[in-house]
């Protein structure tokens, strides 16, 4: 079965109708890359899948391990495996990082029925992998995001993902505001997430990330649907060649 | 004739001048001299003006003609029973001093009254009233120039309470806690009152806290008068629990010397109905005052917290931030008003109060206001009244966190910004404990 499996997907914002028909299968160990000019609905369609309350969807289907994702609230489609790494994680001043890895991770295990980690083992858990990615114990003592530089927000996003271990990983524009330093930390805690098991659907602009996640199928965006799809190398096509075949100059 | 007097009164008001006049016989000889004086004034102040309304500025939002039904009775004298209920059901603070009334009653058998630290004196009002004009003579001296009515009763009626000093220089580590708690099955009336002073350089924590029994309308009418002399430092910590009928009033009065540090905190989530009033006078220069307080209030609560600060000398700093936490559709009040005296120069005051709706049917007055006649000072206030981020909750959701939660992780961050301020490590995670304890009991 599919992992996730998208059908005719329609939706919009305030009657302005972003997503026109979207088409996507997603296979477990799969990473998509999904290219497109500014405005093509890649963002919404992660914003959609999330569970995010301003966007109505007016037809179509989303299935997660065919689960219909659109029923659920944002925590059960978390809960059920689906995690969106944010374009602008927001900070959260007062609620410190540790308390709110913690209450994902716990909320998630209790809502599938599994135990709450005990301290220890959530600290040496947390410890480990937040080391890797470059995370302080100063930072996960600060409010959610509270002072971090951009690169740190998207190293914090995968270090959730890291924890929460989706079956299915939705980075949106993850590489905006990067240097190329943390575009490298970033895409290694990335790849070392890819499993055969787990899905990936990597959302981006330009080709530069995926130099560093190699995407099994690349697909173009454009007016709401998806318009072109192909292997790694489509990217490099529109790499060189720009969006002006879509309605748009070459970015 | 007054034009007051021709107000009609209302039950409530009769029934407190009843009271006023029955009391004012043994007033009258027991207590000479400027007790006796500051009862007689007060009495009259009352039988003039009556319970403040909403046509008095300071008491627009909290109309006690229309809170204020009926005058419940003074609580009967205390018993072994109501005692040791008191003492089980009074909130605890781990290290700290506890001092127990019942019933609006000093409960000596649940006090803790025996080997205090040196420098510090803990004397029952009633005794301090009985023994004369020493332990008593700043009694009644920090009261505002303006009728304040809830004042006036409690000055004319309170009868039980506490003098506390600190000698100059003592270092009190220790917190000394004035816990009262209501037992009663029917509703009863408690007026209580507290005098502290603190000596010159000395340090000193008090806590308060008021909490009774769920489903009793009684009548709580607090006040606390507090001199901070020069180079001191006092901490004060206010928890107000009472049960969700009852009415909580309080006036707090406090007076800063030079170089004084003045922090208050107050956690507000019981009462029907509550008003706060603060009343603050810097006395001398190079004084530091920090007010905060979180309220959380839900179903038809009503919490008003209201300030008055006098900056009458230069060279002063006060900082106030008050959270207030509205569900259902409880209503909160926040009036706050600096005063910089054309003598206080270099004053730097900032205030401010925000407030959470969670609801559609809740809430909130916010009033903050300066009135500035000295031209070199730095003064600034806002104010804010919203809803939960929507963007944050979602956050919060995408990553599993159930939307109870989630609000509850935002509502804990919001009023801990406020509770931050509370320096003892020990009352600090108590208050966030009890705030906590709020969030659970509403998202049940």
């Amino acid at each position: 079965m599919a992992l996730l499996e998208i059908k005719n997907l329609h939706a919009q914002i305030e009657d302005n109708q972003i997503l026109r028909g979207l088409n996507l299968v997603v296979n477990p160990g799969e990473v998509h890359a999904i290219m497109g000019p500014n405005g093509s609905g890649k963002s919404t369609l992660s914003y959609v899948l999330a569970g995010k309350e301003d966007y109505e969807v007016t037809d179509g289907e989303a299935l997660l391990d065919g689960q219909d994702l659109l029923e659920m609230d944002p925590d059960a489609r978390a809960a059920a495996g689906l995690f969106l790494a944010f374009q602008y994680p927001i900070e959260i001043p007062g609620v410190a990082t540790m308390t709110f890895l913690r209450s994902a991770l716990n909320a998630q295990r209790k809502a599938r029925g599994e135990d709450e980690l005990s301290t220890p083992d959530f600290l040496r858990l947390v410890k480990e992998h937040a080391g890797r990615l470059g995370i302080s114990q100063e930072m996960l003592r600060r409010g959610v995001n509270v002072g971090f530089s951009g690169g740190e927000k998207k190293r914090n996003e995968i270090l959730q993902m890291t924890l929460l271990q989706p079956k299915l990983c939705i980075l949106d524009e993850t590489d905006s505001g990067l240097d190329i330093d943390a575009l490298k930390i970033v895409s290694e805690g990335v790849n070392a997430l890819r499993s055969p098991e787990r899905g990936m659907v990597v959302i981006t602009h330009y080709q530069r990330l995926l130099d560093h996640i190699v995407p099994d199928v690349v697909h173009v965006m454009h007016k709401g649907r998806i318009v072109r799809t192909g292997g790694k190398e489509l990217a490099l096509e529109l790499e060189a060649s720009g969006y002006a075949g879509y309605g748009q100059d070459a970015a | 004739m007054n034009v007051q007097n021709q107000i009609p009164r209302t039950g409530a008001e009769q029934a407190l001048l009843a009271l006023l006049d029955q009391r004012s016989g043994a007033d009258d000889a027991a207590l000479a001299g400027r007790m006796g004086e500051l009862r007689r004034a007060a009495r009259d102040a009352f039988a003039a003006n009556g319970l403040p309304h909403r046509r008095v500025e300071e008491w627009k939002y909290t109309d006690l003609r229309a809170i204020l039904r009926s005058s419940a009775p003074l609580a009967a004298p205390l018993d072994a029973a109501a005692e040791a209920e008191g003492q089980f059901r009074a909130v605890t603070f781990p290290g700290a001093r506890r001092i127990l009334f019942v019933n609006g009653q000093l409960s000596r058998a649940h006090s803790d009254l025996a080997g205090l630290e040196p420098g510090l004196t803990v004397v029952p009002l009633a005794s301090a009233l009985a023994g004369g004009q020493g332990a008593v003579e700043k009694l009644g001296t920090l009261a505002p120039q303006r009728y304040d009515g809830v004042l006036a009763l409690n000055t004319a009626l309170a009868e039980e309470g506490l003098v506390i000093r600190v000698e100059a220089g003592a270092q009190i580590t220790r917190p000394l806690h004035v816990a009262h708690v209501f037992t009663l099955d029917a509703p009863a009336a408690t007026f209580t009152r507290r005098l502290l002073d603190v000596g010159a350089d000395a340090r000193f924590t008090l806590v308060e806290s008021f909490q009774g029994r769920d489903g009793v309308a009684y009548q709580v009418n607090d006040a606390l008068e507090l001199f901070v002399a020069d180079g001191a430092h006092l901490d004060h910590v206010r928890i107000q629990e009472d049960s969700a009928e009852a009415l909580h009033f309080a006036s707090l009065m406090a007076e800063t010397g030079h170089k004084t540090q003045f922090h208050s905190f107050a956690l507000t989530t019981g009462a029907l109905a509550s008003r706060v009033s603060l009343y603050g006078r810097f006395a001398g220069t190079h004084a530091h005052v920090g007010l905060r307080g979180a309220t959380l209030v839900k179903g038809r609560q009503h919490a008003d917290m209201t300030l008055l600060l006098d900056h009458a000398v230069a060279h002063c700093e006060s900082r106030e931030l008050f959270k207030t936490v509205l569900a259902d559709e409880a209503r909160g009040v926040f009036q706050g008003k600096i005063v910089v005296r054309p003598d206080a120069q270099k004053t730097d005051g900032r205030m401010m109060s925000r407030a959470l709706l969670l609801g559609e049917t809740a809430e909130m007055d916010n009033k903050p206001e300066l009135e500035i006649f000295a031209d070199d000072v730095q003064c600034g206030h806002g104010a804010t009244a919203g809803e939960l981020d929507a963007d944050l909750l979602f956050y919060l959701k995408a990553r599993g966190i159930p939307a109870k939660e989630a609000e509850g992780l935002l509502i804990q961050a919001f009023v801990g910004e406020a509770i931050e301020f509370v320096e003892e490590d020990g009352l600090r995670e108590a208050i966030i404990a009890r705030a906590e304890a709020w969030l659970k009991a509403r998202a049940i």
